[in-house]
């Protein structure tokens, strides 16, 4: 099938593009790497009246570090930018390990970062990167600028945080702790299909090697990013021994999220086991790589 | 009447100027507006690759842009590739041609407009790396080995080219 009609506008700054947004509100729908977007357009599952097509903007596609160690990349970035920069795999080496899970190569060459965080699919990896890093949205509007956290971005399927009048400009994370580490995993039928359940993790160890924090997110379980708290809650001041991960793993399929989403391409049971095992798993690779960071002195 | 942008686009070197409506899709444009059919049109929503196009060198799917999007923009179709009308095929299209590589031939426009910058930045690729290159693109007929074998040698070729 093909898009139905719509006015559309090529911005060539943000001033302008969130000055549109006001003007259309509701009708209109912000076009950035249109790999979701377009998709659903040619099936008429979307017929948005207006489009705002940000690739005009120059200068949102940047990826600069901040000086506390930490990273901002603009909303326009596209993925095989991210994929391929020696600064984000420096900083944040869970978005690299990411990238190439996203889709196909010709989909990375377009679809942008802001754009996966903005559309807020619940199969997509990002989201739930976003959550576990604890990273920052800047939302524009012609009233200002504002940030909102990770926790408060995602609201529903779909849905985040942003107002009608606002886009998203950039997305932000702090630098990692030390004495951290990182994975994620994922279970697809397909290498590039949307998964049928991931997991990203973070941990960080104190100085006697037991867990002082974590994060852990999965993602394709539910209407967004599902943040695996009780399981979180399990780790904290424990040795990370491989007892002690499993049974957190075991609590994120049996307390966090005990019904996940059951559809054609798997069942609710076959999800709480890949959450239990992709549980395991991502933790116990953040668990390593948070143990090297340690005997690194700390460092990354 | 409908909102119509005139827009500029180069397509395998020669420039064209044509007047289109927003929502038209760049494979559509490629195909109907510019009669380049060597671009095919399999799922419309960014699944099968079959209308894998070069956008300023990287490979994307024409089916998940706007024509629009692509004023200003070099594209580079699977016309591109043969020197000199059909006289000299592309490595790429030897080798494909040699290892049976296509069957229907429905699917190969866009696996060659992803593997020529592929074997471009990846001259001596191991199968694992080919296959994750190809990944964004189906095939139903040859079961994909043979379009392996084929992307193996078309490097050899483009390796003896230089």
């Amino acid at each position: 099938m093909k898009p139905a009609p719509f006015k559309y506008h090529a911005p060539t700054s943000v001033e302008e593009a969130v000055g549109l947004l006001a003007d259309y509100g509701y009708d209109a729908k912000i076009l950035a790497g249109g790999q979701s977007l377009i998709p659903t357009m040619n099936f008429r599952l979307s017929q948005p009246s207006v489009l705002i097509d940000l690739n005009r903007i120059p200068d949102l596609g940047y990826i600069t570090p901040t000086r506390d160690g930490g990273l901002r990349i603009g909303a326009m970035a596209r993925h095989v930018a991210i994929e391929q920069s020696a600064l984000v795999a420096d900083v944040t080496p869970l978005i690299s390990e990411t990238m190439p899970w996203i889709a196909h190569p010709q989909i990375r060459n377009r679809g942008t970062f802001g754009g996966s965080i903005a559309h807020a699919d619940p199969s997509a990896e990002l989201p739930a990167v976003l959550l576990t890093l604890d990273g920052r949205v800047q939302a524009t509007s012609q009233r200002g600028r504002r940030w909102i956290g990770a926790d408060d971005f995602f609201v529903d399927l779909f849905t985040t945080a942003l107002e009608p009048d606002e886009m998203l400009t950039e997305v932000a994370f702090g630098p990692m702790p030390a004495r951290s580490g990182a994975a994620m995993r994922e279970v697809s039928r397909r290498h590039g299909d949307f998964a049928l359940v991931g997991v990203t993790a973070l941990v960080e160890l104190d100085a006697g090697g037991a867990c002082k924090d974590a994060r852990m997110t999965y993602f394709s379980v539910g209407d967004g990013p599902v943040a695996a708290k009780q399981a979180v809650a399990a780790l904290i001041g424990q040795k990370p021994t491989a007892e002690i991960i499993q049974a957190a793993a075991d609590l994120a399929a049996n307390a966090d999220i005990p019904t996940p989403n059951a559809d054609i391409h798997a069942t609710l049971e076959y999800r709480r086991h890949l959450i239990s095992v992709l549980g395991r798993q991502a933790l116990t690779l953040a668990f390593e790589r948070a143990a090297q960071s340690a005997r690194q002195g700390g460092a990354k | 009447m409908s909102q119509q942008i005139n827009i500029t686009v180069t397509v395998n070197g020669a420039s064209y100027q044509r007047t289109v409506e927003p929502r038209l899709l760049l494979s559509d444009f490629i195909r109907q507006d510019l009669g380049l059919t060597g671009t095919h049109v399999g799922c419309e929503h960014g699944v099968c690759g079959a209308c894998t196009i070069l956008l300023d060198g990287q490979p994307v799917r024409s089916c998940l842009m706007f024509a629009v999007q692509a004023d200003g923009h070099e594209l580079f179709t699977v016309e591109g590739l043969a020197i000199d009308g059909l006289k000299h095929l592309h490595p790429i299209q030897e080798a494909f041609h040699e290892e049976h590589g296509l069957q229907c031939g429905f699917c190969t426009p866009g696996i060659l407009m992803t593997v020529k910058p592929f074997l471009e930045q990846n001259p001596d690729p191991t199968d694992e790396e080919v296959r994750l290159a190809i990944s964004g693109n189906l095939c139903r007929c040859t079961g994909y080995q043979h379009i392996v074998n084929a992307v193996k040698t078309a490097a050899e070729k483009m390796k003896e080219e230089r």
